[in-house]
């Protein structure tokens, strides 16, 4: 059991981290920043609840603040860039916050303890749960009503005026700008909430696994964190949930039996998956069709009006 | 109402727009033609802010539109539609609309209300606009399911849903065939007749000749006529410019051109 409660804590931090990198993708954006702010939120509420021995709430809320606001500083100079350059400029953010964290020493003792993260040996004593007597099963609740709580906002976004104008930014600039909207102020805005939802998953992922170090962010999670969306697809926010849980779930886990073709197959399955369903697994067909069997379809007048 | 004054862009050293002067009228429908890369499209694009002047200044009833950009230019009361058609092809119909729609500071409650909320009146107003453009029934359709003539109208729906004061139409008539380019004048006179300016870049002569007050013929950048529909049709120079020879009658002429 605890086994699959583990599984549920990745998919559910996997799916936050994913979603942080759907909305930037749904303005057109691809960025590999999100690991970087993925370890902010990770180091911040570390910190927080391990050095300040605060409670896992704030800590987490720091963590996305923190997430947020460093996310909105990239987002100025780097969403003046576009494609491939973006690509590159937010691999080198990340890469900079995991040099950081990996030269970051900073211990101290705290009941008679010496903790914080020790540079190179990463950060090993973030034991909040344990110390507050949450069994596996809390933690996989506590991690849920965040992914709950994400993918709500989320699916409500894509039914107002502001959700709306993300996809019209992905969909033409040039057409949105003439349109009146300012797609810098959106691309930021994007940016940030981005960066508020990656922050908050490093929280999460950093207070679950107890430890942290700099190899944990690398750009291999970064990659992950936009395929998750670009393969569920982009048409609704429940495609990065499935997509997370067909690479995590069937992929990572299911074919532990495997052994060490696993990570052959693993790469063929995610191509096959593409060739399928270039559009992602959930894409807008499925989308409408199911809108369709819960009766809330496009025609319905409501739905898309409201 | 708009002023161009001595309006210039200079890409590597061609001159796209060179010294272009124009005074368009509150209330008129303007006609701006000339022969393929005159600079009709460039004139619409340093309007609409899309890239900056060389020289020379936009002015929209007084205000110097100059160094705005083009979200900033909608919101001063200019729209646009596109030569080739773009729209927002994942979204559906009535969201091509919301997102375009702009309400005078006074009539929004703010920031929150104007992203995140929706009111029955807005809804009302972009039901109407769907209704001139013949889309009612569409509404909920994804943009990109829509058959081409639909699509014109849908842009042109789109630029009518920013409420500007002056619309700048680039080539709406591309594409239409007689009844649908009928069809456009029409909509064209209904947006005159609710006191909107437009300014008309065309070539289908039948629709320039049909609905504009006055024209403007470009040439290299320079204006090279401007007058009624009857004194540029009457016009050699014209003639020459755009046909290669004076003998040629514009109306007929370049349809087929």
């Amino acid at each position: 059991m605890a086994y699959y409660f583990g599984l549920l804590q990745t998919i559910g931090i996997h799916t936050l981290l994913g979603l942080s990198a759907y909305i930037l993708l749904l303005t057109g954006q691809l960025s590999l920043a999100q690991v970087g702010f993925f370890a902010i939120g990770a180091y911040v509420s570390g910190i927080l609840t391990v050095i300040f021995e605060y409670h896992i709430v704030p800590g987490l809320f720091a963590g996305a603040l923190a997430g947020g606001f460093f996310a909105f500083l990239v987002g100025f100079p780097a969403l003046r860039i576009k494609g491939l350059m973006l690509v590159v400029a937010t691999i080198a953010f990340s890469e900079i916050v995991r040099l950081f964290f990996f030269n970051l020493n900073w211990r101290v003792m705290v009941n008679g303890v010496e903790v914080g993260p020790d540079s190179t040996q990463g950060f090993r004593e973030i034991r909040f749960y344990a110390a507050n007597g949450w069994d596996t099963l809390d933690v996989v609740l506590f991690i849920w009503l965040f992914v709950i709580l994400i993918m709500a906002m989320l699916w409500w976004l894509d039914r107002v005026r502001a959700g709306a104008t993300l996809r019209a930014v992905g969909a033409d600039e040039l057409a949105a700008q003439s349109s009146g909207v300012n797609i810098v102020a959106v691309k930021v805005a994007a940016m940030t909430f981005g960066g508020v939802i990656a922050g908050l998953a490093g929280g999460l992922y950093a207070h679950s696994a107890t430890y942290v170090d700099h190899l944990t962010f690398s750009v291999l999670l970064a990659t992950f964190a936009v395929a998750y969306p670009i393969l569920g697809g982009l048409s609704s926010v429940f495609g990065t949930l499935i997509a997370v849980i067909f690479i995590q779930g069937v992929l990572i886990e299911g074919m532990r039996f495997l052994g060490d073709w696993r990570n052959i197959f693993f790469g063929l399955l995610i191509i096959v998956a593409m060739n399928f369903r270039p559009a992602g697994l959930l894409d807008g067909n499925v989308v409408a069709q199911i809108l369709r069997i819960v009766g809330r379809g496009k025609g319905s007048d409501g739905e898309r009006h409201a | 109402m708009l002023e161009l004054d001595d309006l210039c862009k200079h890409f590597d050293g061609i001159r796209a727009v060179d010294g272009l002067s124009l005074k368009i009228e509150r209330g008129e429908v303007f006609g701006l033609i000339g022969p393929n890369g005159s600079g009709k499209s460039t004139t619409v694009n340093l309007i609409c802010g899309v890239f900056p002047a060389t020289r020379g200044t936009v002015t929209l009833a007084g205000r110097n539109l100059g160094g705005l950009p083009p979200h900033r230019r909608l919101n001063a009361g200019i729209s646009r539609t596109f030569q080739n058609i773009r729209l927002f092809g994942e979204l559906t119909v009535w969201q091509n609309l919301w997102i375009a729609r702009r309400d005078a500071p006074s009539e929004e409650t703010g920031f929150m209300k104007n992203w995140f909320g929706s009111s029955a009146r807005i809804r009302e107003a972009i039901d109407e606009t769907l209704e001139f453009a013949g889309l009612a029934g569409r509404a909920n359709d994804l943009a990109q399911n829509l058959a081409f003539g639909e699509q014109r109208r849908l842009e042109l729906a789109r630029a009518v849903s920013a409420r500007p004061q002056l619309i700048l139409l680039d080539e709406p008539a591309a594409g239409m065939n007689r009844e649908e380019v009928e069809d456009l004048k029409q909509r064209i006179l209904t947006l005159k007749n609710s006191g909107i300016t437009v300014l008309l870049v065309e070539h289908v002569m039948e629709l320039v000749m049909g609905v504009t007050d006055r024209i403007a013929v470009l040439n290299f950048g320079k204006r090279i006529a401007l007058g009624t529909p009857g004194e540029i049709q009457g016009n050699d120079a014209v003639r020459e410019a755009y046909l290669g020879s004076p003998d040629v009658d514009i109306a007929e002429g370049s349809r087929h051109a």
